[in-house]
Parts: C-alpha cells; sequence; structure tokens
C-alpha cells in the first residue's frame, strides 16, 4: 500500500518523512524535493513519473543513500538512513538495495557471471555459494545459458536482464530501477517489465522505479507523479496509461 | 583473493596501452639500475678500502716524487706494520684507447700490504725473479685475451720514454667482489734503473699497513709531522678518504647520476600518473557502479593501486632482467673507461623497491580521485 501524505509512524517498509533536497547552483539555490512524504510496504511496485527535473531521480537517488537530504528521514526496514556515515551508508546499499541503470552499466571486461557476482565479493560466502546465487539469479532472468558471455556479446535486453540478476543476488530489500527501459525497443522493454512484474509477484521484491514511459509505468502497482519536487496523488496504473495515451 | 579476476580483467582493458606502460617502466628501470650501478662502481673503492690503511702522497700533490728512503722512515713509526710504494707508470698498450692503469709496485711488500689481491705463489715467485716481469689483474689479461707467458709491449711518454716489452708472469684476482682486477704491475727495481736521473730513488705514493685501524689518525699525524718542513712534506690519508678524493677527479659523479635518476624518476611518474589517470577517467561510471553496490571508497582505491603497482612490479622485473644481461656487455665495452660495474643484489632489490614506490605515486592520485568521487555526480555523466 503507498501512501503519500502520511506524516506519522507506521509499520510500512519504506518511510519518508519531509523530505526536502536543495543543490547551490552559483549562488543559486534550487529546490528539488519539497516536504516529500511517503510509505511503501513490501511487495509494493512504485512508478515514479513526472517532467525533466521535478526531482524523479534526485529521490531515487535519497531512497537508495547515493545522496543525502538537505532536510528530512528516510528509515527503511526499521533503520534511519539519513543520519548514516559514509562507510555505514555503503555497507547499507550492499545489504539492502539493488540498483538498475537506465545504460545497464555492467564491467565491459567481466563476463555476465562475473558481472552478477560483484556483489557477492562484498559478503563472506564461500566461492561455491557464490556460484549457486549466481546461477540462480541468472536463472531467474533466463539468462543462465549465457553466463560467459560479455557484455558485448549480449544484446541490450540481455545485458538488463544480467542488469537485474546483479541487482537481485545478494537478495536486497529492495530494488531502485532508473529508466530500467530508456534504451530498449519496445519489445525488449516489455519482457523487461513482465521479468520486474514476475519478480513482485512470484518473489515478492519492493520496487520503486523511475519511467517517462506511461507503458511501463502501467506495469507498476501505482504511479506517483512528482511536479516541482512535490509529490502529487497517485493515479492507478489503468488511469496511468490512459492519461499517457500510449496503449 | 577474490578481487584479483575484476583486478586482471581491468588491466588488461587496453592491450597495446598496457604494452606500452609495462615497457617504458622495464626502460626506465633499465636506465635506473645502470646509473646506480655506476654509482656503486665509483664508490667502490671507498667501500672495500682496507680500514687499516693509510695513503702518503706529497703535500704538493699526487703526481709529485718522494724519496724512496720514506720507506724506512715510516717503518720506524709506532704502530706500521709494513710499508710499501708504487710508481704512476702511464704506459700505452698499442693503442691509446686501450686503457689499463700500470704501476711500478715494490715487490718486496706488496703482497703484505695489498693482502686482497692475491696471486698464487708460483706466479709470484716467478715475477719476483723477472726483472722484465710484469702481473696483469684478470680483468685486463681477459680483456686483451693474455695468458702467462705472453710479452705485453709497452710504450710509455713518461721518465724518457720508450718502449719496453714485459713478461706476463703472473695474473691476480681480488678478493673482493668488484674488486679492482686492472691493473698492471711492474718491478720497480727495472723501473729504478732505467728511470732519469730526478726520478731515480723515489716512489710516487706510500701505502702503509697498521697494526690496527684505531691507530690510523695517530699514525697519519705522525707520518706528516716526520716530514714536516722537508723539502718533501707528506699528506697521509686513510685508503678511504685517498680513494674517495681520487674519484672526486672526475667531478661529482654521485649528484650528476642523482640529478638523471631524478629526471628519469619523475618522468616515469608523470607517463605512469597519466596513464593511470586516463584509465581511471575512461571508467568513471563503472567505478560509480561498484561503489553504488556496495564497494567502499577504499575498495575503489586498492583497485586503482593494485593495477598500477602490478604495472610497475611486471615492468621493473623485465627492466631489471634486461638490466642484468646487459650490464656485463657495457662494462665489457667500457672497460678503461669505468671502473668494473657490478650489478648486485642490493641493487636488485633497490630496482624493484623503485618500482614499487612509483608504482604506488603514480596511482595514488587518480585513486584517491576515484575514492573521493560522488556517486551520484559520476552517473550523472554517463
Amino acid at each position: 500500500m503507498i501512501r503519500v501524505d502520511s506524516t506519522g509512524k507506521s509499520n510500512s517498509l519504506i518511510q519518508v518523512r519531509g523530505l526536502d533536497k536543495t543543490y547551490r547552483r552559483g549562488g543559486e539555490e534550487i529546490q528539488v524535493l519539497q516536504r516529500l512524504n511517503l510509505d511503501v510496504d513490501k511487495g509494493d511496485f512504485v512508478a515514479f513519473m513526472g517532467p525533466s527535473g521535478s526531482g524523479k531521480t534526485t529521490l531515487l537517488n535519497l531512497l537508495g543513500g547515493l545522496d543525502v537530504p538537505t532536510h528530512g528521514s528516510i528509515t527503511v526496514a526499521g533503520d534511519e538512513i539519513t543520519h548514516m556515515s559514509g562507510n555505514k551508508l555503503t555497507q547499507w546499499r550492499a545489504r539492502h538495495v539493488g540498483f538498475i541503470f537506465q545504460m545497464y552499466n555492467l564491467i565491459p571486461v567481466l563476463n555476465a557471471f562475473q558481472n552478477v557476482e560483484l556483489p557477492l565479493l562484498l559478503t563472506k560466502l564461500s566461492k561455491s555459494d557464490r556460484r549457486k546465487h549466481v546461477e540462480t539469479a541468472l536463472g531467474v532472468v533466463g539468462l543462465a545459458e549465457r553466463m560467459n558471455h560479455y557484455p558485448r556479446q549480449l544484446s541490450g535486453g540481455q545485458e538488463q536482464r544480467v542488469a537485474i540478476a546483479r541487482a537481485i543476488v545478494a537478495d536486497p530489500t529492495f530494488l531502485l530501477c532508473d529508466e530500467p527501459t530508456g534504451d530498449l525497443d519496445r519489445k525488449s522493454a516489455d519482457e523487461i517489465m513482465a521479468l520486474l512484474a514476475e519478480l513482485v509477484g512470484k518473489y515478492n521484491k519492493t520496487i520503486l522505479m523511475v519511467t517517462h514511459d506511461p507503458v511501463v509505468a502501467a506495469r507498476a502497482h501505482s504511479t506517483l507523479h512528482l511536479e516541482k519536487g512535490v509529490l502529487v496523488e497517485g493515479k492507478t496504473s489503468r488511469e496511468s496509461v490512459m492519461a499517457g495515451g500510449a496503449v | 583473493m577474490k578481487f584479483s579476476r575484476l583486478v586482471l580483467a581491468n588491466l588488461f582493458r587496453k592491450k597495446v596501452r598496457l604494452i606500452l606502460t609495462i615497457g617504458s617502466f622495464a626502460i626506465a628501470l633499465v636506465l635506473f639500475t645502470f646509473l646506480a650501478v655506476v654509482k656503486s662502481a665509483f664508490s667502490r673503492g671507498t667501500e672495500i678500502a682496507g680500514a687499516d690503511r693509510l695513503v702518503v702522497v706529497s703535500r704538493i700533490g699526487l703526481m709529485q716524487l718522494m724519496p724512496i728512503s720514506y720507506r724506512d722512515k715510516i717503518l720506524t713509526i709506532h704502530g706500521v706494520k709494513a710499508v710499501t710504494h708504487n710508481h704512476w707508470f702511464g704506459g700505452v698498450y698499442q693503442d691509446e684507447k686501450n686503457f689499463f692503469p700500470q704501476f711500478v709496485i715494490d715487490p718486496e711488500n706488496q703482497r703484505q700490504v695489498m693482502t686482497e689481491l692475491v696471486v698464487p705463489d708460483d706466479q709470484w715467485n716467478n715475477f719476483v725473479n723477472d726483472r722484465m716481469g710484469a702481473i696483469a689483474g684478470a680483468r685486463t689479461a681477459a680483456r686483451f685475451h693474455w695468458k702467462i707467458g705472453d710479452r705485453i709491449p709497452i710504450k710509455t711518454t713518461l721518465y724518457g720514454g720508450g718502449s719496453s716489452e714485459f713478461n706476463l708472469d703472473g695474473i691476480y684476482h681480488s678478493e673482493h667482489p668488484g674488486g679492482d682486477e686492472s691493473q698492471f704491475w711492474l718491478q720497480w727495481k727495472y723501473f729504478d734503473e732505467n728511470a732519469p736521473g730526478p726520478v731515480k730513488s723515489t716512489a710516487g705514493w706510500y701505502v702503509v699497513k697498521l697494526d690496527s685501524p684505531d691507530d690510523a689518525a695517530r699514525v697519519a699525524k705522525a707520518i706528516d709531522a716526520t716530514f714536516a718542513n722537508s723539502s718533501f712534506e707528506t699528506k697521509t690519508e686513510t685508503e678511504s678518504a685517498f680513494q674517495a678524493g681520487f674519484a672526486k677527479q672526475f667531478g661529482n659523479i654521485e649528484l650528476l647520476i642523482l640529478s638523471i635518476g631524478g629526471v628519469v624518476f619523475f618522468t616515469l611518474l608523470l607517463v605512469t600518473g597519466n596513464t593511470m589517470a586516463i584509465s581511471v577517467r575512461e571508467r568513471t561510471s563503472e567505478l560509480a557502479v561498484l561503489k553504488a553496490i556496495g564497494f567502499s571508497g577504499r575498495a575503489v582505491l586498492f583497485f586503482v593501486l593494485a593495477e598500477s603497482i602490478i604495472i610497475a612490479l611486471v615492468g621493473g622485473v623485465i627492466g631489471l632482467a634486461l638490466a642484468y644481461l646487459l650490464i656485463p656487455v657495457i662494462g665489457i665495452a667500457l672497460t678503461g673507461l669505468l671502473p668494473p660495474l657490478l650489478l648486485s643484489k642490493s641493487l636488485l632489490t633497490l630496482g624493484v623497491g623503485f618500482a614499487l614506490l612509483v608504482g604506488a605515486a603514480s596511482g595514488l592520485l587518480p585513486g584517491i580521485g576515484a575514492m573521493r568521487m560522488r556517486v551520484v555526480n559520476a552517473l550523472r555523466r554517463v
């Protein structure tokens, strides 16, 4: 259940309270996010939409512990991350967050297996256990047969699947997807979205996704709109598609 | 190590660049090692000089002669064990470019004083009994393919000039690794009989063997005091001080070598530092992703440093191996111009240390940049 107006305590997986983010550019202050509140439960699939500069990616960076807010708090599974030190935040990211980027961002000199294994190198798992986890993750995304292929030997859709396998291999608390289909054709985008929906439906993963594409947003449970740094009331998936008029 | 695959994969990302960088390291290490060997060769005389030996020269200068009678006077000074004397012969063998030092020695005392220069007894006895005899250092004998029994023609412009043929009666070796084996010794008696009047019954310098190195300062003072206010005043100093002064005649070799070495160091540092900086810049987004998924800034610094140190070590070891092969060849080509070039284990260790230092220093700045890089900014650049 996603709520954008909560201000008190809740049992949600992710709680955002009074979140502000201000950048300084030259002498000018740019307020990117304003007094933002949000609750996301486990198993939710949320899409953030909005025009360029509305603060979508900034919100995703704050939720992923890649940036710190000017004011406000973010609490994930009981841990308030906004006051964590840099090192602690790094460890927290390794344990709780899976990132999926628009440009896949695989390491080109490592094959699919080695790319997916990267987050596990930070754990105490043995080599054989790491192998099992990687094979499972690649199996989930349907690329078990291509684990020895290098990124240049894979299509865009396949690269993004490897990136998804890398994001889920350490079983993080939630996934953050920044335009996961932005660099893909429609068919590949549909496949990736079906995969993300499967992760939510079958494996009860929690996903927060930024997208410009209403068709992609329609696969989420709910879509939240950001306008000038403020979250406005969400729409159902159907409403979102209709508003985009892209069906 | 579980990160080794990532480090190695990144190393081989641009193979041509990797080969060129390793090559620049290897060539720099050859140059560095050669300079270190030359510096070591010039200072070796000082290092292996006998601690219990003094050298007595004329106060006016090394080329000024002293009476041979000084030998007996020096022997009477308390703490003196033995005294020998030498003359510079200054001859030419076949061609002036075939230079090697020729000394007229005192066969009676040479072996008591210069104990580290060893001649087999039978060869020595032949030399002592042969007025036209000569003994050559092993290096010089090998250089001209001489063997015992050969007649060696030497032409000199000093002492009235002339040409003589000497019989090679023996070959000496130094007990010190890298010790001087280039000298050519002649009989003092033969020299004295044929020397012109002013040179007769003189010595170029004396070498004094002491009972104990602790007596060096006292005995040196006593020798100079004995001949003070005479027509031939002396200057006595330890053999190491004499060797150091002799080496300085070539100019400040150490400063020259350190200057060139410094230029090599900083050039290599700039080349490899630039290579690492470019390599890191090319991978900004990848390093940002690593940090995003939980690799710490220190881990990223470690990856960059590991790469630069591996490049430095591989290049360094190749360079040292090349130096190991080349320096003996260069040493033979420069015989007579430079003291023996000796690549010791300590110099090889120093070379590895030099490579490691440059490797770590060149990776440090790009590595710190990557460590401090903000993930959000780096991903925005993609």
